[in-house]
């Protein structure tokens, strides 16, 4: 497909980079993980095909080959030829036709998946695209105006197979497992983080959201002794604003974590633009695995079939 | 030993609550029991100063399973030894910009400077910050010397300096506000290449001192693809 209009932030990424984070590498891959699958098992692929993100506002292309593709995540008012482009549904697009996506109506990142999976080059195990090292996705930077993707054969078609998309909230909770570093915060700090709301600022990126709300204080300093970093820890800088690591963040730091967002709610959180609220919520490691779990039953019954509309 | 959660996908073993090359060696061979008795569910580990990460799949595994499973590993830990590691020999073209600094404010020649650097073994405690990053312990207390007040907007992948306690090669071009005091022909960071990273953590690094002329012929063969990094020992 050639891209006719990129917008400010489209990137090639798949389930991520996992066996690199000991030298350095930032695992990357699709910040909503939930819309990348939704997607891919929409138009028949593997789970982890490749798709293109879109951030805010989406891109423009035109296909040159007939394709069945999937709108997933954000709702970025998308159009094919001039006429309204359902959302979560399998459709077939002919050679010539034009999608146009614009700015988001709500959500924040929006996923493009094409049959057969966005067939660029693996590397290093992945498709994702690796901004800070230049890394996989398209020639390793975001997609302009002029690139031209490819796309593989498709395994089925499906087209009309479709699906509910997940509600935006106003408030989106996202739910926490303490630790690793709790125990370096008084009582009062992890209370203030479970009670109240916090705004995203628009400094946040794949690598990190940055919230503003009531500060959280360390018991005495937030400094440790860098460490390794997974994704959805929420690192407490010397600010007391804490700071939510995503996909291309950095492997290792030093700021105290203070709590984790659970895996199944980095889709969630994908989702929530600058401006937007957030709340945390504790949950135990055990039902943070049973919360994974049924989301992982579900994807496997999609796979059988079960589960779809049609329209 | 303590092991906490960081969320329902990764675990923390902390080792340690010190910089300290024991400790560091007790979580390089925890990192290498996991890889070499392939713990199902666990899909990667994160090896730093005092902590190993370790990522787990939890429809395989679950986080008490994974704990039991560790606590087992943690005893087979106490004798690691962090002498056991490889050394990699990178050899310096010792011409950075900040030479001068760095001999002035140690009180000592710019070769006596080189002399200094370039004698230990230093331990890689760990890889991060950028792709390669080497977090590397045992600098010469003479020749400490703060970072630069305005970090520089572009550091040159090569780029040997010396940051507070800290001295390292920079893998990538990247800001940074450490003195450089040389250049390594040497790429730390290849994308290309099969093992993308040349070292890794528990390891080590000595610098070794050469002048222009064996610089260009070794970045020559660099960019040909057949030099080849000296590497000694290497008994884990």
């Amino acid at each position: 497909m050639r891209i006719l209009n990129a917008g400010p932030l489209s990137t090639v990424q798949d389930l991520g980079r996992i066996g690199y984070q000991s030298m350095g590498f930032s695992p990357s891959g699709a910040m909503d993980e939930r819309a990348l699958v939704i997607g891919n098992l929409l138009v028949g692929n593997p789970r982890d095909c490749a798709a293109v993100e879109m951030t805010l506002s989406g891109m423009s292309v035109r296909f040159d080959y007939p394709a069945v593709i999937a709108l997933t995540g954000a709702d970025m008012n998308a159009r094919l030829n001039g006429n309204v482009f359902p959302r979560y549904t399998a459709v077939y697009v002919n050679a010539g036709d034009a999608l146009v996506c614009s700015t988001a109506k709500s959500g924040c990142r929006g996923y493009l998946c094409v049959a057969g999976g966005i067939d660029v080059p693996v590397v290093m195990g992945s498709r994702s695209t690796n901004l800070k090292c230049r890394l996989g996705g398209y020639e390793g930077r975001k997609l302009a105006a002029g690139d031209w993707l490819p796309y593989g054969a498709a395994l089925k078609n499906t087209e009309g197979r479709a699906y509910h998309p997940d509600e935006v909230r106003d408030i989106t909770e996202l739910r926490v497992v303490l630790g690793p570093q709790d125990a370096l915060f008084p009582k009062e700090s992890i209370e203030t983080l479970l009670r109240e709301t916090y705004t995203v600022t628009p400094s946040s990126d794949r690598m990190g959201t940055r919230l503003e709300g009531p500060a959280i204080q360390a018991r005495e300093k937030s400094d440790i002794i860098s460490d390794g970093i997974a994704a959805g820890s929420i690192q407490i800088p010397a600010s007391g604003m804490p700071i939510i690591l995503t996909a291309d963040r950095q492997t290792t730091g030093g700021y105290a974590k203070i709590a984790t967002v659970i895996s199944v709610d980095l889709a969630k959180l994908a989702q929530v633009r600058p401006g937007g609220r957030v709340c945390f919520t504790e949950v135990s490691v055990y039902k943070a695995r049973h919360i994974y779990k049924a989301q992982q039953a579900e994807y496997r019954k999609l796979e059988k079939g079960i589960g779809w509309k049609y329209v | 030993m303590n092991i906490h959660p960081c969320g329902d996908r990764a675990l923390t073993v902390e080792l340690g609550d010190r910089i300290d090359e024991g400790v560091n060696a007790r979580v390089c061979k925890l990192a290498a029991l996991i890889s070499q008795t392939k713990l199902p569910g666990v899909q990667e580990t994160v090896p730093t100063f005092r902590a190993l990460l370790v990522l787990y799949d939890p429809g395989i595994t679950s986080y008490p399973k994974l704990r039991r499973a560790l606590t087992r590993l943690l005893a087979k830990c106490e004798h690691a030894d962090a002498a056991g590691g490889r050394i990699f020999e990178l050899p310096v073209l010792y011409n950075g910009p900040d030479l001068p600094d760095v001999a002035a404010h140690a009180g000592i020649s710019e070769s006596e400077v080189v002399a200094r650097h370039s004698k230990p073994a230093y331990l890689i405690y760990m890889l991060g910050f950028l792709p390669g990053f080497a977090y590397l312990g045992g600098l010469d207390p003479s020749i400490v010397t703060p970072r630069l007040t305005t970090p520089r907007t572009k550091i040159p992948a090569g780029a040997v300096g010396i940051g507070g306690e800290q001295t390292g090669v920079y893998p990538l071009d990247s800001p940074g506000g450490w003195r450089l005091i040389g250049m390594t022909p040497v790429k730390p960071y290849d994308p290309g290449r099969e093992e993308p990273i040349l070292y890794r953590a528990g390891d080590r690094i000595r610098f070794i001192p050469v002048d222009q002329a064996v610089y260009d012929k070794i970045r020559a063969e660099v960019e040909a693809g057949t030099y080849r990094v000296r590497v000694t020992g290497g008994s884990v």
